[in-house]
């Protein structure tokens, strides 16, 4: 077990060099003359985050954006990998079952979460059914990608079936399938398991709105008369709009750039393949970085309107702070 | 997350209105939605829910157990007829973890890895994202707002968007060593910082001004009030983004695959999964053991700190 002593070593001398150049800025900040104090503070405090942002996210990205325009060369083929997305067959097939997964998951991981947090809110031993669901958000999505290939599991007609769901339809007297081979509806069997990993999210937080709608108002809407679904449509659901949309939209990123589930199940074959596995695929598999970054951009591009919007959400949540 | 216990009792006694007699209503779906909100039948669609949750992980937890001519060949069969035959055995775990020869899964070394990944990665983005956190909270500086909405706004650059240009940077500028862990620690930390100063920033801009005005007036630095008080207040939130990037980390794949180089010495236990089981072969019984293994340290955080988990998730998704 020598390695573990060496693995050790390299992790002890990293935080070293860290707390030594965390323990500079501090000093820096200190000394600096009191004139120029506040603006050492906040660029020392701020530097080593902003550096790494840049370096790692700002600039990478304007490259990838440049590198779209180029071909596998390195030339400039101008909207070249564009025409190729939206012209050729597996392409738009991977552009299709991207807005596929971006409709279906957040919906049904955001209707499940809901429903579930609705049903358990206040009953007996609502922690323990909380993490049953929750937990999935803990997993890999390699291991979940395992945990669901087993669930999926396919053997020929007339032997035992050794996954759960054509055990179910051998008992039902139905023809065992192939979930992840049999194209279109492989690409739904691959959605499942997002939803499951996704609506244990949606479920946390929805379930602390409804517990933060005030109790007066479901008070006042019962003595108006109302009965429990107008309660929940006219009281718990604007009560707890805002954390509808901030699970919808988190949801709905997560799903665009969803890559391990789709990787490891099928590897983007039978059809199923999405921009962000594809893109991969392109970038380091098939030697087309320029196909790959123009997927990265179109990915970029499809997320930015929700981040417009959220971002604008919490501007003016910070005018009324 | 803290209601008192009288408000419960009061909209438990709403909820459980007498006289909602369901037939009353017109319209079906409002029928059902009212029943399931009032009656046991909310319980068994709940119920219903959570087991087909748990199934899943409950079928690999079993298989992992069972022995290679159990899962695959011609006597196999169903993960559920172990609790017939009550065949067990703990081989598969010991094959996974063992090493012997380059067939092996050798998860031992590459869980050792994901350790020394994940605990450097966790300390930089706490120790960095609460400062800038710090300093977009109570610093004044011309273009604060529009900086961090710009912060806030970074979390939608996809990954993969990053990796190319990131990995020849690494290379080629800075001459970064193949073979060390230095090359994700950076990477998993500088994709780490825009979610954690925007969880700690909810946090930190929520302590009270006269707290901080009150230990200026006493004389302290921005230091001093950044180590000894700020960061003493944040613990919870410093809590929850610790368990966030832990798991981030821990469960990453694809930033794994671009920057581990994938040898035993450097490369985590996700990716060595995802290869033995992308092979299909004569060891596949040894997949679900080797899956487990995987999981079980998140799960474990998990369960041991789900109250901070949930706590951040809140504070990142609710606050704002």
């Amino acid at each position: 077990m020598e390695f573990i002593g060496e693995k050790l070593l390299q992790v002890v001398i990293a935080l070293a060099i860290f707390a030594a150049v965390i323990g500079l800025i501090m000093l820096l900040v200190d000394r600096a003359p009191k004139s120029v104090k506040d603006k050492v503070t906040v660029a020392g405090f701020l530097a080593p985050a902003a550096i790494l942002m840049l370096v790692g996210l700002v600039y990478p990205a304007v490259r990838t954006s440049m590198l779209a325009f180029t071909d596998a060369g390195g030339n400039a083929n101008g909207f070249d990998n564009f025409v190729w997305m939206f012209t050729q067959p597996e392409a738009l097939t991977t552009l299709r079952n991207t807005v596929i997964w971006t409709v279906l998951v957040p919906l049904l991981s955001t209707s499940f979460g809901l429903a579930y947090a609705v049903f358990i809110d206040k009953a007996r031993g609502e922690r323990v059914l909380k993490s049953l669901v929750f937990m999935p958000m803990a997993i890999s999505f390699v291991g979940a990608g395992i945990i669901w290939k087993l669930v999926y599991d396919y053997r020929g007609p007339n032997i035992e079936q050794t996954g759960v769901i054509n055990f179910f339809r051998d008992a039902l007297g139905m023809d065992p399938k192939q979930f992840l081979l049999d194209a279109p509806e492989n690409t739904f069997f691959l959605i499942i398991v997002m939803v499951w990993i996704q609506t244990g999210f949606a479920m946390v937080i929805l379930s602390a709105a409804i517990k933060g709608v005030p109790v007066e108002l479901i008070e006042a809407a019962r003595l108006d008369g109302a009965n429990a679904w107008q309660q929940f449509r006219n009281v718990t659901i604007p009560g707890i709009r805002g954390a509808l949309v901030v699970v919808l939209t988190t949801i709905t990123i997560a799903t665009l750039k969803v890559f391990d589930i789709v990787r490891t199940m099928t590897a983007g074959n039978y059809d199923t393949s999405v921009v962000a596995n594809e893109m991969y695929t392109q970038a380091f598999r098939a030697g087309e970085p320029g196909r790959g970054a123009a997927l990265a951009l179109v990915l970029f591009l499809m997320v930015l309107p929700i981040v417009v919007y959220n971002a604008r959400v919490l501007r003016k949540q910070r005018e009324i702070h | 997350m803290t209601a008192t216990p009288a408000p419960q009792e009061a909209s438990k006694a709403t909820r459980q209105r007498p006289g909602s007699d369901p037939t009353e209503d017109a319209q079906p779906i409002m029928r059902r939605v009212k029943t399931k909100l009032t009656s046991k039948w909310a319980t068994a669609a709940a119920i219903i829910i959570a087991v087909v949750w748990s199934v899943p992980t409950f079928g690999l937890f079993v298989t992992s157990f069972r022995p290679a001519a159990k899962q695959v060949g011609p006597r196999s069969d169903g993960w559920w007829n172990a609790f017939i035959d009550w065949d067990f055995t703990f081989k598969n775990y010991v094959d996974v973890l063992t090493p012997a020869g380059s067939q092996s899964a050798n998860l031992s070394q590459y869980f050792v890895n994901s350790i020394a990944i994940v605990i450097p990665v966790t300390i930089f983005v706490l120790v960095l994202a609460s400062m800038a956190a710090y300093v977009f909270a109570w610093g004044k500086f011309k273009g604060r707002d529009a900086l961090f909405i710009f912060v806030f706004a970074l979390q939608i650059i996809p990954l993969q968007m990053a990796l190319i240009p990131l990995l020849q940077f690494f290379t080629q500028t800075l001459q970064l060593p193949a073979g060390s862990y230095a090359q994700l620690w950076i990477a998993h930390t500088m994709f780490g910082l825009p979610l954690g100063i925007f969880l700690l920033h909810n946090f930190i801009s929520e302590i009270p001004g006269e707290v901080i005005e009150a230990a200026r007036v006493d004389g302290a630095g921005h230091s001093t009030i950044f180590w000894r008080i700020i960061l003493p207040l944040s613990v919870p939130a410093l809590a929850s983004l610790a368990i966030f990037q832990f798991l981030w980390v821990w469960n990453d794949l694809l930033v794994a695959l671009v920057f581990s180089g994938g040898t035993a010495d450097v490369a985590p236990i996700t990716q060595r999964l995802a290869e033995i089981s992308g092979t299909r072969g004569a060891r596949d019984y040894l997949n679900p053991a080797a899956a487990f293994v995987s999981i079980i340290i998140p799960l474990l955080v998990f369960f041991g700190l789900q109250r901070y988990f949930v706590r951040g998730l809140l504070s990142g998704g609710l606050k704002g």
